[in-house]
């Protein structure tokens, strides 16, 4: 198979180490060959963060360039603008509705902009935004919202279910294991 | 099946099975998290140092002791190790000894882009140079023989991409090696008698190496489809030439970066039409080809500045990507911040208010530069502030002129600082940012939080009477969730005409014991919009519809913004 790109963006402390994890034990259970690229450091404290996922036979590069993400997973709307260049042709993103201001927005150095989503989609894109964070607090709290999200990517992929909950299982605190399970099944759409 | 592993984790899992019995380092990002699972295995004493120097020379005593032996650091820490490196190269070691340091091309979290092999270069160790977590496992244990075989230190240099990247390990089983201690003068002891007789046992062995490097297997050739192009490349800028080029071109994949084999060079350079060379940060393989007379091309292709990519090696040997829409619309940056609850918000809210001169030093607090606090006036490297407030002092700048410094960072390399300041009768006062942790590298304990590494208590460096016993003798703590309080302490202490010290004393937001209030609530009927709250820039405030809004996830109820209110309109939230 050809290698899949997928970039998970968001803001620094959002929790895309989790969904990294999820996705690298799920990808290593096929036998595929896998590289997660993550950032630590001085970009955690709230700033933008990129997690680049890749999987296939024989993935080389740790990191996604332009034009190579299949998914695009963001967990905040501004972010998933800013990567747009990113997408493949037929490259999709899954975005939560969530903003959150960064401090020039804050500061009213810049403005935040708005439709965002119906932006992303006259421009072209292929984009399956949703409200991640309400669903998340559907199931319990609200930082299960990188959970749903992967529930929703989950609709794009040959992965079975099991599959899934094995690494859920395998990735979270087995007394948060049921209200994860139920984030996933509300971000699938089951 | 295989396991994914981050490749610092790779580096700690081959320090293990090849046996390594003791790990000192002082944290730095991107080499923290070797030091960090390197801890999780019970058969390694694992330590942070105070700094870079003394988590080298104590490696070094351990490898006297007959263990195998690691120390690690990022590439700015091998600077503050520099001294203890270019002469350990002279003695050599007993117990096989590595030395880690991690490069941040990018500067994803540093101050500078320097390039660390020019290290391995003038020190004349051998360095290796992983490309991914498998090879950071395997390189760890080959270090270790290689250590041993020629008596070395050998450096292992990763990078940002080696590092926090995950892939693909096998794990193997742990085998001790022990060594015994004999005393050995010559050898051991570099006076310059000594080390006149250790100088050309250097130099051979340099030569030694690079025959070794000759038909090492971590020096491979790979083939490729067309000669009209050769590439020589390592470390994660092979990954790229592979993404971008699969096997177009040979490739001459260097796992090993000093010394260099000559003849394997050669070979190379005269299979192929022409020959690029694809590395990071400096021309460092490309210069030493040159010097060999081969010609080549690399820097001129491939930017001294930055990190690479594949679609950047792409845009020189192969078809780029096209870049996916961009859109019609200006997107905002999103820098770091000082996180909501940040204790050291209040004290550089104080400082601007102040109009203070402020000698900054290196961690999160370097975040009191960007507007609209922007407090700071300098940035350097570890401990800089501490001696460069007394320079500027000295020399005549504005006696009212402060340095900011964390707990970690002073005990790293400010304490120095300050005894100078002491003994040479300094004026200005030193402000320790004292929130209990190593705050930007992700939370390690450092002398003065009473934890060791592996998260026991221990003795608590006590900064007041170290300070005290310096010979400073105004030493004061606030709270700097307390305005007033900052603004008394930093207003009489910068008026002194001695050196002085404040503490600003409480622990990161962050931590996990820290107990935070119920969020503020934002009074519309009373806030009347002045924004005397947006000057401390928190997260958690915004201002929408012109009044002052708190956003409930992120706000800790530090209450410091309650205290620039001058109508009421920020409530103390009710606890549940």
């Amino acid at each position: 198979m050809n290698t899949k790109n997928i970039m998970i963006v968001g803001v620094g402390g959002q929790g895309s180490l989790l969904a990294s994890k999820l996705l690298g034990r799920l990808l290593i259970t096929r036998g595929l060959d896998v590289k997660v690229s993550e950032v630590h450091g001085m970009s955690q404290r709230g700033g933008s963060v990129v997690t680049y996922v890749r999987f296939g036979e024989k993935v080389y590069s740790p990191i996604v360039d332009k034009g190579q993400a299949d998914f695009i997973v963001s967990f905040e709307l501004l972010e998933a603008a800013r990567y747009t260049e990113y997408l493949k042709p037929q490259g999709k993103v899954i975005a939560s509705l969530q903003q959150i201001n960064p401090m020039p927005v804050i500061t009213g150095a810049a403005e935040y902009p708005s439709g965002l989503a119906e932006r992303m989609k006259s421009a072209g894109i292929d984009i399956d935004a949703f409200d991640a964070l309400s669903l998340a607090e559907q199931a319990g709290s609200a930082k299960a919202v990188n959970i749903v999200l992967m529930g929703r990517l989950s609709r794009y992929f040959d992965f079975t279910l099991e599959e899934w909950m094995e690494a859920i299982a395998h990735s979270v605190p087995e007394r948060f294991l049921a209200m994860n399970q139920k984030a996933f099944a509300l971000g699938r759409g089951e | 099946m295989k396991t994914l592993m981050l490749g610092n984790e790779a580096v700690a899992r081959g320090l293990y099975e090849a046996g390594c019995a003791f790990v000192s380092s002082y944290p730095g990002t991107p080499s923290t998290e070797i030091t960090e699972a390197a801890a999780k295995y019970p058969e390694i004493y694992a330590e942070w140092a105070p700094n870079e120097k003394v988590a080298m020379e104590s490696a070094f005593g351990a490898s006297l002791a007959g263990r195998r032996v690691f120390c690690g650091m990022k590439h700015v820490g091998l600077n503050v190790a520099a001294d203890p490196l270019f002469t350990i190269a002279y003695t050599g070691v007993n117990g096989g000894m590595i030395i880690g340091v991690a490069d941040d091309a990018g500067m994803h979290s540093s101050q500078n882009e320097q390039d660390s092999r020019h290290y391995a270069k003038a020190a004349k160790l051998p360095m290796l140079e992983p490309a991914d977590s498998a090879e950071a496992l395997a390189f760890a244990k080959l270090a270790y023989d290689l250590s041993e075989q020629f008596d070395t230190p050998v450096i292992l240099k990763m990078c940002t991409r080696v590092s926090h990247s995950q892939s693909l390990v096998e794990l193997g089983e742990r085998i001790e090696h022990v060594k015994t201690y004999a005393k050995d003068p010559g050898k051991y002891i570099m006076m310059p008698g000594n080390a006149k007789r250790r100088h050309p046992i250097v130099e051979q062995r340099l030569q030694d190496l690079a025959a070794w490097a000759e038909t090492a297997e971590i020096n491979r050739v790979e083939s490729g489809k067309n000669r009209k192009i050769g590439i020589i490349t390592s470390s994660t800028s092979y990954q790229y030439v592979k993404e971008a080029c699969g096997d177009a071109y040979p490739v001459l994949k260097l796992g090993m970066v000093w010394p260099l084999p000559e003849k394997k060079l050669r070979d190379f350079a005269r299979s192929v039409e022409q020959l690029i060379v694809v590395e990071e940060l400096d021309g460092f393989l490309e210069e030493h080809c040159r010097n060999l007379g081969l010609a080549c091309t690399g820097k001129e292709r491939f930017s001294l500045l930055d990190e690479l990519s594949q679609n950047k090696v792409a845009g020189q040997l192969a078809q780029t990507s096209a870049s996916g829409p961009a859109l019609d619309a200006a997107i905002p940056n999103r820098p770091p911040v000082m996180c909501a609850g940040c204790p050291h918000r209040g004290l550089f809210y104080t400082l601007a208010k102040n109009k203070l001169t402020v000698m900054g030093d290196i961690g999160c607090y370097t975040l009191g530069a960007v507007p609209p606090l922007g407090a700071i006036d300098t940035t350097v490297c570890m401990g800089a502030s501490v001696s460069s407030l007394h320079g500027f002092v000295k020399a005549g700048g504005k006696s009212d002129t402060v340095a900011v410094i964390g707990d970690s960072t002073f005990m790293h390399s400010g304490v120095t600082g300050l005894i100078n300041m002491a003994y040479n009768e300094s004026c200005g006062t030193v402000i320790i940012l004292d929130n209990s942790i190593t705050g930007m590298t992700g939370h390690q304990q450092n002398p003065t939080t009473g934890f060791n590494l592996k998260g026991d208590p221990c003795t608590k460096i006590d900064l007041e009477a170290l300070c005290k016993s310096i010979g400073i003798r105004r030493v004061r703590v606030v709270d700097p969730y307390d305005l007033e309080q900052c603004d008394q302490a930093i207003q009489e202490e910068s008026q002194a005409k001695e050196p002085s010290v404040i503490i600003s004393r409480r622990p990161c937001a962050l931590l996990k014991y820290v107990k935070h209030k119920a969020p503020l609530l934002a009074d519309p009927a009373k806030c009347v919009g002045c924004k005397a709250c947006m000057k401390i820039a928190c997260p958690a405030i915004s201002i929408r519809e012109s009044k002052a809004a708190i956003d409930s996830t992120l706000c800790t109820g530090c209450g410091v913004c309650q205290q620039l209110c001058k109508f009421d309109a920020l409530q103390t939230g009710k606890e549940d």
